[in-house]
């Protein structure tokens, strides 16, 4: 017994004082505690506290600051300016949620590229005058460094409306308005006219009005990219999906009149992901309709325009798609280096395109001929029957010419009176609308970024009064009509 | 679409020493080579460190802020002294050259000091502005939109002049008989479609103008645009397979359309 003990104790012993021999018995209690320490190091270390079975990159993140729905100049320059305005740095996460990276459907691509401040309305030509302020400045604006700087290749050329005699008193004060607000707008008879642009046929023409500086095309292509790569850069992130479902609550209250009213807020934004069943739920705090074409049924998504007609909760949100088509011909005898951007009393439209000869224009269908928006197919009969007539009569050496090339793109077309709606919803308190610009979103572009990003971050406007464009004017039935729609 | 071009390297004067000033902006971007050691390992760092991201974009706003600062407007010489004097006290500043009506060139020296007595002469208008090399840009444009009776303006190898400014030269329609615009990085053809509003151009010089996609037929269409103007450089056959030496060499002859 004694023994036994004896050689028990001495084995333990043993055993003990055998602990840097890694053999026996002594092995496994080794491994226990190496993995006991593993453990503990990697719950202090940060990072690996998670991992998922699969890769998850390609989702949203599950919790962002700001949702933008839509992925085109008026989203990019809305993500720009609230990283841009933001205090302190780094303060607010922003995602963009774009469902065609190829932008093979969005109408900045397809756009023809004008800027102009020749409007009616004068903060259209304030959002105007900024926006070329800022691609004037674009290498200052969107510098990211070491990457080359951007070009997008603007023509100074200007715009020139032409009116007729019913037109004319119309266009004489608008062009008051737009010297008024700092535009280099001049008027031109027709004998001007001939004298300046000898290869125009003035018959039928009262005035013009021809914008000496600032106006012009340039390329929008460019201007996307270079915002997209300035975006990127400043930490806004990018997601690939559609936007399916929003998750709201209600909440019932009373204003002052003693009226019951419903305000929604949206919590989470359901982003489907391209070709696939699978969708994430991202939780916002606001979210902004940029979705040009397709903001009418962002809206409808998010309850606006559910419930009776004629109040506000029944105001649906007035835009919709509308095709337009562009037109590329060769005219080698055609007008020379100096064509401005002519838009003819009638409408029809064309500029220059490059050294070549080659010009594009089109013409923007009356109410009843619109072409069905289901598809980006070109009409070509549009072009004999509706763009070339009033062109060959306003500039003779268009009788002759080959159509070289045509596409359609989309405008998002607002239907109470083809101005943007810019601003948050009244009942559904925390989407912000920037869209409705009716073939002119382009060129208000940055500027509009910047008036969200101010009403966003300051809760009013502070640069540029976009009051006049609330949402609430659809209730309302204040137009605030642009006489000046190409 | 036009491709990138080369990148600017704002940066990189800053820590090469031997690259300062606005000479030394155009040697810099012919430099690349060498300094595409030292390059990499700025991008390796700013990729890895917002430091190093934060410090460079610093240095970029840095450069722009300095190109500012050399076009601002000088206000109170304008009111005191009048736009003509305003003006040429601009260029004078900038490193160029000035001829007032009737008198000599007035230029700065290698220091950069220049006299100031034609700020006596405050109703003669200066009639001849050479802004060659200088870092003139938009926003300088105003103090020579003032000179009303300007006749000619030299803005050889100007980096900073671009297509904007042309577009902005329309106020001096009225006098401005030549221009010269060789060498100027920024220009293409684009801008130069804005110079019809000069109708009374005698001399327009675009020669080596780098940004200009067809240098022959740009000419062509210059000259269709500006009948009574003689348009120097850029050869209408340049582009073309070269043929026997009986090409012409008289540019100045307008081409039949």
């Amino acid at each position: 017994m004694l023994r036994r003990a004896l050689q028990l104790g001495l084995g333990r012993g043993l055993l003990g004082r055998r602990l840097g021999t890694h053999r026996g018995g002594s092995t496994l209690d080794q491994n226990g505690k190496m993995s006991e320490i593993k453990k503990k190091i990697q719950s202090v270390l940060p990072g690996g506290a998670w991992n998922p079975p699969y890769d998850t990159s390609y989702l949203p993140p599950e919790h962002s600051d700001v949702v933008i729905v839509g992925g085109g100049v008026i989203g990019l320059s809305v993500a720009y300016w609230l990283k841009r305005l933001e205090k302190p740095r780094g303060a607010i996460r922003v995602l963009v949620v774009e469902r065609d990276h190829t932008y093979s459907q969005a109408s900045t691509a397809l756009s023809v590229g004008g800027i102009r401040q020749q409007f009616s309305v004068p903060e259209n030509i304030q959002l105007s005058l900024f926006s070329v302020e800022f691609l004037r400045n674009i290498n200052e604006y969107l510098a990211v460094v070491d990457d080359p700087p951007l070009d997008i290749q603007f023509n100074p050329s200007g715009y020139l409306l032409l009116a007729s005699e019913k037109g004319a008193a119309v266009m004489e004060s608008n062009v008051k308005v737009q010297r008024q607000e700092g535009a280099k707008v001049c008027l031109m008879s027709p004998e001007q006219l001939r004298n300046k642009f000898p290869w125009i046929n003035t018959e039928g023409v009262a005035l013009a009005s021809y914008g000496m500086e600032y106006e012009g095309w340039f390329d929008p292509w460019c201007l996307l990219q270079g915002l997209r790569r300035k975006v990127q850069s400043m930490g806004v992130l990018f997601c690939h999906g559609e936007v399916t479902r929003f998750v709201s609550s209600s909440s019932h209250t009373e204003t002052t009149s003693g009226e019951e009213v419903t305000l929604k807020r949206i919590h989470e934004v359901h982003v489907k992901i391209d070709r696939s069943l699978e969708y994430q739920p991202v939780e916002c705090a606001l979210v902004i309709n940029a979705a040009g074409a397709w903001s009418g049924q962002i809206a409808e998504l998010a309850g606006v325009g559910k419930g009776p007609p004629g109040t506000l909760q029944g105001t649906k949100l007035p835009v919709e798609r509308r095709k337009r088509y562009v037109y590329l011909w060769h005219c080698p005898q055609g007008p020379g280096l100096e064509t401005p951007f002519v838009v003819d009393a009638s409408g029809a439209y064309f500029r220059r395109e490059g050294l070549g000869n080659n010009y594009l224009g089109g013409c923007s269908p009356t109410e009843e001929e619109e072409p069905d928006p289901g598809n980006l197919e070109v009409d070509h009969d549009f072009f004999q029957d509706k763009v070339w007539p009033p062109l060959a009569q306003r500039v003779p050496a268009f009788e002759t010419l080959k159509v070289r090339s045509a596409w359609a793109g989309y405008y998002d077309y607002n239907t109470f009176d083809q101005n943007g709606v810019v601003g948050p919803h009244p009942l559904v308190v925390n989407m912000y609308f920037a869209t409705g610009f009716s073939g002119h979103g382009l060129q208000q572009a940055p500027a509009v970024g910047r008036a969200v990003a101010e009403m966003v971050l300051d809760g009013h406007f502070q640069t540029i009064n976009l009051n006049p464009f609330h949402f609430s004017r659809f209730y309302l039935g204040e137009k605030v009509q642009e006489h000046n729609i190409i | 679409m036009a491709a990138p071009r080369a990148p600017l390297h704002l940066v990189m004067p800053v820590w090469n020493r031997g690259t300062r000033g606005i000479r030394g902006l155009s040697r810099a971007v012919a430099l690349e080579g060498s300094q595409k050691k030292g390059r990499s390992l700025l991008q390796f760092l700013a990729d890895r460190f917002y430091d190093v991201q934060a410090l460079r974009e610093y240095l970029l706003q840095k450069q722009v802020l300095k190109v500012h600062q050399k076009n601002r407007p000088f206000t109170y010489i304008k009111e005191r002294f009048g736009p003509h004097a305003a003006g040429a006290y601009f260029i004078l500043k900038q490193g160029g050259a000035v001829k007032f009506q009737g008198k000599e060139w007035i230029r700065s020296d290698a220091h950069g000091h220049f006299s100031l007595d034609f700020l006596k002469f405050q109703a003669v208008p200066v009639e001849a502005v050479n802004a060659s090399g200088c870092a003139i840009n938009y926003q300088g444009l105003d103090s020579l939109l003032a000179l009303k009776e300007l006749r000619s303006l030299w803005l050889q190898r100007c980096p900073h002049v671009d297509d904007w400014c042309l577009g902005r030269l329309h106020p001096l329609a009225n006098s401005l008989q030549e221009l010269s615009l060789a060498g100027c990085p920024r220009i293409s053809e684009r801008g130069l479609a804005s110079l019809h509003h000069l109708q009374n151009l005698r001399r327009l010089d675009i020669s080596d103008l780098h940004a200009v996609s067809n240098p022959g037929l740009t000419r062509i269409l210059v000259e269709e645009m500006l009948p009574s103007c003689q348009v120097l450089g850029a050869d209408w056959a340049q582009g073309l397979p070269s043929g026997p030496d009986e090409q012409s060499q008289d540019k100045a002859s307008p081409i039949p359309a």
